[in-house]
């Protein structure tokens, strides 16, 4: 039964995987930006603006208020931890046999040393937080960046990063070594870092929701920029140049 | 912010570069090492304002001189108002620069504050075209360090910050963007938008 389950969601994914990733091969617009879904992008913006407000937001600042700093970032530890053998497993498909081993030695410190990853010891060794992630593994692989769209709850996103998600499913090995109550207690983990990371950011994503002229424009922008800055792609001569001279583009010479 | 041992003799040239401009005499080729020293005087300057315990209004006071001071203001905002600055006049030009500036230690003041108890390391710094990128890394407390760029530039006469990225995300670009939304909900009135801006932040 489980294993039936387990394969036709496999199925499902790898197919969505394959379609997303024949959808990749569309060109980039010199702009940068390749968003020919806007119209519905910005409804689903509008929707996730919605959940923000009435589920996100306020359970982050509940969360943030009611559970004091130290445990809040053992659990965002507890979640980063966790999700290390993925992180490994990734490093090793895009061929960083270096990341892999870092991303080893931090998973074995902060379990063993780390109070089973609550803790972080391994920054302080220097062997600091290296996440990636399948669509980065994509990226590694040549597979083009794809239209630009923003995903209900999951929010701004390209589709080589959707299909990276999809897979990633199915990278993290202790997905399907944790059952039960373990299993449970990664997703909890997960969700709860997530409130977390919304309660700290709560200034910065507060002023581009809620305080922008154009808070579609703004995530699409900010999504993009920090995206590649991760992947290191070269953004040169595009509007997301990130060594755009504003000297080059004052409108009065 | 630590002072380094050359903290003295730098200041020095930044003033020295300062003053090339004002007093007319040839200026000297920016330098990665000016560039550097810049950041490191700009990133103290903060520091002293973070730690100082003023209140948040006299905080953002002292944030908008370190802009003026740093940065190249009228630069940035004409080049972030972009096209519509060619139909304005000299006089809207000024006031939407003015305003602009305001807006911007309003907007990004408040965020400084999550720089308290926290140091800035400059990495290295790199020519890129006409820029100098000066890489450095913000250690804050309990989080991740991350990466902060600051793009200096000569241009102006004087070594000023152009632009600042943070993790990628590129400050100039998303205010540019930004004041283009704003206008466009005027309906491309310099005017109205001057006077949202001075609001704004």
């Amino acid at each position: 039964m489980f294993n039936a389950v387990t394969s036709s969601i496999v199925r499902v994914a790898l197919l969505g995987a394959v379609i997303l990733l024949s959808a990749c091969g569309t060109p980039s617009q010199p702009d940068g930006i390749n968003d020919p879904y806007e119209v519905t992008n910005r409804k689903t913006h509008e929707f996730n603006r919605g959940i923000d407000r009435i589920v996100l937001r306020p359970t982050s600042n509940v969360y943030g208020t009611v559970v004091p700093e130290p445990a809040r970032n053992g659990v965002a530890n507890f979640a980063n931890n966790l999700n290390q053998p993925g992180n490994v497993v990734n490093a090793l498909l895009q061929g960083r046999i270096e990341n892999a081993g870092h991303n080893t030695f931090r998973f074995v410190v902060n379990t063993i040393f780390g109070l089973g990853g609550l803790l972080d010891p391994a920054t302080d060794m220097g062997l600091g937080d290296r996440t990636t992630d399948f669509g980065e593994t994509l990226y590694v692989w040549g597979v083009p960046e794809g239209v630009y769209g923003e995903l209900p709850v999951v929010g701004p996103i390209t589709e080589r990063h959707a299909a990276g998600k999809v897979v990633d499913l199915f990278t993290n090995p202790l997905r399907t070594v944790l059952e039960g109550p373990e299993a449970a207690a990664q997703g909890a983990a997960n969700v709860a870092s997530g409130f977390g990371t919304r309660y700290r950011l709560s200034d910065t994503i507060d002023s581009i929701l809620y305080e922008s002229a154009d808070s579609y424009a703004q995530s699409r922008l900010i999504y993009l920029q920090n995206r590649r800055f991760k992947l290191g792609v070269d953004s040169s001569g595009t509007d997301l140049d990130p060594f755009e001279d504003p000297y080059d583009s004052l409108p009065l010479q | 912010m630590t002072h380094s041992p050359f903290s003295k003799p730098s200041r020095r040239i930044v003033l020295a570069g300062l003053g090339a401009g004002l007093l007319a005499t040839p200026a000297l080729a920016l330098s990665e090492a000016a560039a550097k020293t810049l950041v490191e005087q700009a990133v103290a300057d903060i520091n002293q304002v973070i730690s100082s315990g003023k209140s948040e209004g006299a905080m953002i006071n002292d944030f908008e001189r370190i802009f003026a001071r740093y940065g190249d203001v009228p630069t940035i905002a004409i080049s972030a108002l972009g096209p519509p600055a060619r139909a304005a006049s000299a006089a809207q030009r000024s006031a939407f620069t003015q305003a602009f500036t305001g807006y911007m230690a309003r907007k990004y003041g408040k965020r400084f504050r999550e720089f308290a108890g926290g140091r800035i390391e400059v990495k290295d710094t790199r020519q890129r075209s006409r820029l100098i990128e000066v890489r450095s890394t913000a250690y804050l407390p309990g989080r991740s360090p991350f990466n902060v760029t600051f793009l200096v530039s000569d241009r102006s006469g004087s070594d000023r910050f152009v632009n600042l990225l943070i993790e990628g995300v590129n400050l100039f670009q998303t205010e540019k963007v930004e004041i283009g939304a704003m206008l466009d909900r005027r309906g491309g009135n310099v005017d109205a938008l001057i006077q949202d801006l001075r609001s704004a932040g």
